[in-house]
């Protein structure tokens, strides 16, 4: 069908059909409209849809193509987390707190895109708060995993997860504080990058760890991310731990041969916990790469074990304060039946808030209670530092570090839900690049068969050092042009007609 | 550090998170396994260590004390809450926010 060929694009050919003006914004945008129609009512990426906006924005980038003043994202229809905020969108970040909030400004990722000339094809769903690895901490409901409709997308970004696996959009913003781009992406097969702390403004990004939360890429290719990069990474003053660099063009090296390159595999990447089968696509990865040039690196990484304790006090106790803003006083839930204001406090925070993000709040408040503080919070940002001397040392060695990006492939919706810590467990080899700040990728690798079910993707994380995204989308572009597993797209069962 | 019932309604209070019996009860189930998880941390002797905050250990920046903002109230208040206690009406009154009583 011509449509699913359209869908199934890259972004430079939908830059190259755009300029050419074989294709208009209008029918591209309308082709994904159309997917998104067919397929949504299943799959629930999609939490926030609106035509007039979405088309006007494709007739505004036609117009300006007609004039020859198109950037490369011109006319491109790109999918939004619901995390950002957008001037007139509803922007509920999968929360009942602010299921009627609509945002009065936007945020910079937004405002990048909108300056680029791309088209906003809608909000995505998210774990609520963008706390949870399954996306089933959401208001607005769980979403399919386009791969297999029992299994999850994995979280939090998990709505942009399965619009870009499905070929719903384009591409699809993300954020990532403990893996939220890279392990959906490992679960839906496509790849996702998260970007060293500070490069993208987490301006109107709606809080959850501030110290961790950085916003990226999510699309079908390293080369699409680059473009992607290009938009959305830049200083803005706005966010005050936003790193005032020179602008970077994330493309300049895609071409670069691999020829030398030093990959560091750390031991404890591969340890007890990691699938046999997704252990197995993650060498037969690597084997790809000797074939490429690559020299492999044995390394160690030995405070990895300690990066989900450290994280689940230090994002916590973020989350509670951060969190703290919603009050019902003059946006989002209130109660409707309250005594006095401690009262409706507590009531709107109760009601609004779902059982995942009470806990971490609670665990939160806690760890930074009276007499508490130096037992939880400061020994953990004191482990956090030792974590981040670890990639310090390893990158002594290696120009950049391999491994898995999830321990497992796609799990059953509702088997880890009633968990936290078994849920939590998910992003043991994402979360120590959030502590140090690191860039990390996820990108197709193959696929691992199940005992319990399908064939599912699996992601091999590329982790870099500090501001070599640059490199990193060479390091998966030149993967990406030997293998074939970044351009499989899931066969969808009949969506509405 | 064992958690009691206590302990669950105490932090939910400072959190201003409503809890009844019930939930305090799961919640105490729920957080202690978290906390088991958390403890792990302490085997690790951090003596001398220097506590980590931010990933690039930068300053501050610092801008210029002058306005910057336009005035977005009328924007802001489209997202008031609805007042509640019988009132279907936005929890505004000339330009302000409505709340109970906050002093007697």
């Amino acid at each position: 069908m011509a449509n699913n060929e359209l869908t199934n694009g890259s972004l430079k050919s939908y830059a190259q059909l755009l300029h050419s003006k074989q294709i208009s914004s209008l029918e591209l945008t309308q082709a994904f409209l159309q997917r998104i129609n067919q397929y949504n009512p299943s799959i629930n990426a999609f939490i926030a849809l609106d035509e007039d906006k979405t088309l006007a924005q494709a007739r505004a980038a036609d117009a300006r193509i007609a004039i020859g003043s198109a950037a490369p994202l011109t006319g491109i229809p790109i999918a939004q987390k619901d995390i950002f905020c957008a001037k007139g969108w509803p922007t509920t970040c999968g929360s009942r707190m602010l299921a009627n909030f609509v945002a009065p400004y936007d945020a910079h990722v937004i405002s990048q895109f909108d300056a680029a000339g791309a088209v906003n094809l809608g909000k995505t769903n998210m774990d609520e708060f963008a706390m949870g690895s399954s996306n089933e901490t959401s208001y607005f409901g769980g979403v399919k995993n386009p791969w297999s409709y029992d299994r999850v997308p994995g979280g939090s970004s998990g709505g942009s997860a399965a619009a870009v696996a499905a070929r719903l959009c384009a591409a699809a913003t993300g954020t990532d504080t403990g893996g939220s781009i890279r392990q959906p992406a490992s679960l839906c097969g496509f790849t996702g990058l998260k970007p060293t702390y500070g490069v993208v403004s987490r301006f109107g990004m709606i809080a959850f760890a501030s110290s961790l939360d950085q916003a990226g890429p999510m699309a079908k290719s390293a080369e699409d991310c680059a473009l992607m990069m290009n938009v959305m990474a830049g200083f803005d003053e706005r966010d005050s731990t936003s790193l005032d660099r020179a602008k970077e063009d994330y493309c300049r090296d895609l071409a670069k041969p691999l020829a030398g390159l030093k990959i560091g595999l750390p031991k404890e990447f591969f340890a007890e916990g990691l699938s046999a089968e997704v252990g197995q696509v993650i060498e037969n990865a690597i084997t790809e790469y000797k074939k490429l040039g690559a020299e492999i690196v044995n390394i160690s990484l030995p405070n990895t074990g300690l990066s989900i304790p450290v994280y689940y006090v230090l994002a916590p106790a973020e989350a509670s304060s951060n969190l703290s803003r919603y009050d019902g006083v003059r946006y989002g839930h209130r109660a409707a039946e309250y005594t006095d204001l401690m009262d409706m406090y507590s009531k709107s925070r109760a009601e609004g808030f779902g059982d995942e993000v009470k806990r971490r709040i609670l665990i939160g408040t806690y760890v930074l209670s009276a007499g508490y503080y130096d037992a939880y919070y400061l020994k953990a940002q004191q482990i956090r530092r030792l974590i981040a001397q670890d990639f310090v040392e390893a990158f002594k060695q290696c120009d950049v570090i391999m491994g898995p990006a999830a321990p497992s492939t796609a799990f059953k919706a509702g088997e880890k839900v009633d968990d936290p810590v078994a849920m939590y467990l998910q992003d043991i080899y994402t979360i120590s690049t959030n502590l140090a700040g690191l860039p990390g990728m996820s990108v197709p690798a193959g696929f691992a068969p199940n005992q319990d079910g399908p064939v599912l993707p699996v992601g091999l994380q590329i982790i870099g050092n500090y501001f070599d995204e640059a490199r990193m989308l060479n390091v998966a572009h030149q993967y990406q042009k030997v293998t074939d597993w970044h351009s499989l797209a899931p066969n969808l069962p009949e969506g509405k007609a | 550090m064992a958690l009691s019932i206590e302990d669950i309604k105490k932090v939910a209070h400072l959190a201003r998170i409503e809890i009844n019996e019930n939930d305090a009860n799961a919640t105490l189930n729920k957080l202690s396994g978290i906390l088991a998880l958390i403890e792990q941390m302490q085997a690790v002797d951090t003596r001398g260590i220097v506590p980590m905050s931010h990933a690039q250990d930068l300053s501050q920046r610092l801008r210029d004390d002058v306005v910057s903002k336009t005035n977005l109230r009328d924007e802001f208040q489209k997202n008031a809450p609805i007042l509640g206690n019988g009132s279907q009406q936005p929890a505004l009154a000339g330009g302000l926010y409505l709340v109970p009583k906050v002093i007697e």
